[in-house]
């Protein structure tokens, strides 16, 4: 099999819009969870959400316009000029540019989304049902659509390889990278664009999760205490938003033309439950064969992994994900550092696995394992490192990355440093 | 320019975002002006709204240029 390497990275997320100024923010502590302003939240259980701060671009700040037309931005989800802002700095980054026609034919995108336009939809609905069908915008459902990302990102760049997306809920973004890898790996595509974009912090998003008992309630007037993976007084997830992306690229493709190679994506497994819509089978079987699959495909041991970005949304699940990570490393677990990254971002849902496989190739980067905050009376008992509260410092060469979602779904992303 | 020219010339920078000199009487949605085709079923929805009239799909697509839109309205509202 072909092997495929990482050359470029792109965020936006609630900490920041840019890859260096969010892991900056990460690494020192900083939470993305404050109040929602943007709607009316009196009658909602839920009150707060991690939310990307716009402005004009200054201080990290997410400016649509530096990336999307206000005419296009109108015509679209949020969830798309997420994505597309992420994608342009994943391209740029990376400095890919197909001059070729067999070049441009040999590049392709695959990014996802968890939910896609859910405000949009909901808006729609309300327009059909005062003022008629006549009044649908022609950009409803292309605007709406979660591949029109993966759409709009080919129309701009010109890759005409294969274009699909992703949706597994909020193990979307870890799949479209495990997905679009394979894509090169089988010489479908020599580059991939890959990664997963989410918007859905909007009333009906928030009335849903609710209902589903998902989300954090207790902390309203403490936004930035909601997430607490592992945490006695956790009490759901907190929603996030944003997107991120990596250009995946053949290793000796991003050899020839002298990319930056950041990280090579060694093993991807996945899975099923079959077993609950929302909830993960109690045993944690499903997470585990995921993790399992993909370290055999990685062809390393349980031993040489050096860092656990955890799923760890700050709900009653944390501790499932937990015995099945201890199964999987058995005598190897004392000491390994697992971290939680949802406690400071809050859970982007399908854009979730590609920002924290981000946070692994930065780990590996620069040496450093983000915390996971508000850690403060763990009700799970284990030998591993949760790293709470505060960063640490650790050599990192091989880091996995697990992503579950909704419908008993299950993703495991195995990345290593370059050599 | 009449009332009716203000007005949709408006509307076509707004929804297109080009120039306002660009929207000349003789100006093409599609050619001169760069929108495509949902482009100009948008337009026709906003004419609608601004004018309180409906725009059948054949009348529609006999508007071509930003003089067929003023027109149209014009009788549309006589």
């Amino acid at each position: 099999m072909r092997r495929v390497v990482v050359t470029g990275l792109g965020l936006v997320t609630p900490l920041a819009s840019g890859v260096e100024s969010t892991w900056e923010r990460l690494v020192a502590g900083q939470s993305g969870a404050r109040r929602i302003d943007k709607f009316n939240t009196d009658d909602l259980a839920t009150k707060i959400a991690c939310m990307v701060p716009k402005g004009d671009g200054t201080n990290a700040t997410f400016n649509a316009d530096a990336y999307v037309e206000l005419k296009e931005q109108r015509k679209v989800d949020e969830f798309i000029v997420f994505g597309l802002a992420a994608a342009q700095q994943a391209v740029t980054d990376s400095g890919w540019e197909p001059r070729t026609e067999e070049e441009r034919e040999r590049t392709g995108v695959m990014i996802g989304s968890g939910v896609g336009g859910l405000e949009g939809i909901a808006e729609a609905s309300l327009v059909l049902a005062e003022k008629g069908p006549r009044r649908i915008s022609p950009f409803f459902i292309p605007g709406r659509l979660i591949n029109l990302v993966s759409g709009h990102a080919s129309i701009r760049f010109g890759y005409k390889g294969p274009n699909s997306a992703v949706v597994t809920a909020c193990a979307t973004g870890a799949h479209a990278i495990g997905d679009a890898a394979r894509m090169i790996a089988l010489d479908d595509a020599d580059v991939m664009l890959a990664g997963g974009a989410e918007a859905s912090i909007c009333r009906i998003g928030v009335a849903g999760f609710n209902a589903c008992r998902a989300l954090a309630t207790k902390y309203n007037d403490t936004p930035e205490k909601a997430s607490r993976p592992y945490d006695r007084d956790r009490d759901g997830f907190v929603m996030g938003e944003g997107a991120g992306m990596v250009m995946l690229e053949e290793l000796e493709h991003a050899k020839a033309r002298g990319a930056k190679i950041y990280a090579e994506v060694k093993g991807y497994g996945l899975s099923g439950d079959a077993y609950h819509i929302t909830a993960p089978a109690e045993d944690g079987n499903g997470g585990y064969r995921a993790m399992q699959m993909a370290l055999k495909r990685s062809g390393l041991s349980v031993a040489d992994i050096d860092y656990i970005n955890a799923h760890g949304t700050s709900t009653m699940a944390d501790g499932i994900e937990l015995k099945a990570v201890e199964r999987l490393l058995g005598d190897a677990a004392p000491g390994k550092p697992m971290s939680s990254t949802k406690s400071a971002t809050g859970h982007l849902l399908g854009a979730a696995g590609a920002v924290e496989a981000i946070f692994c190739i930065l780990a590996m980067r620069d040496g450093i394992i983000p915390p996971t905050l508000n850690l403060d009376n763990p009700d799970v008992e284990t030998s591993l490192n949760l790293v709470p509260h505060t960063a640490i410092k650790r050599e990192v060469r091989v880091a996995m990355s697990n992503s579950f979602g909704f419908g008993g779904t299950n993703a495991c992303l195995i990345l290593t440093r370059p050599e | 320019m009449s009332d009716t020219a203000e007005r949709v010339k408006k509307i076509v920078v707004e929804h297109l975002n080009v120039d306002a000199e660009k929207v000349t009487d003789t100006a093409s949605f599609i050619e001169d002006l760069g929108a495509d085709s949902l482009d100009t079923v948008e337009l026709v929805m906003a004419f609608e709204e601004e004018f309180g009239i409906e725009i059948p799909d054949d009348a529609a697509e006999s508007i071509v240029t930003v003089g067929d839109a003023v027109k149209y309205i014009d009788k549309a509202n006589a």
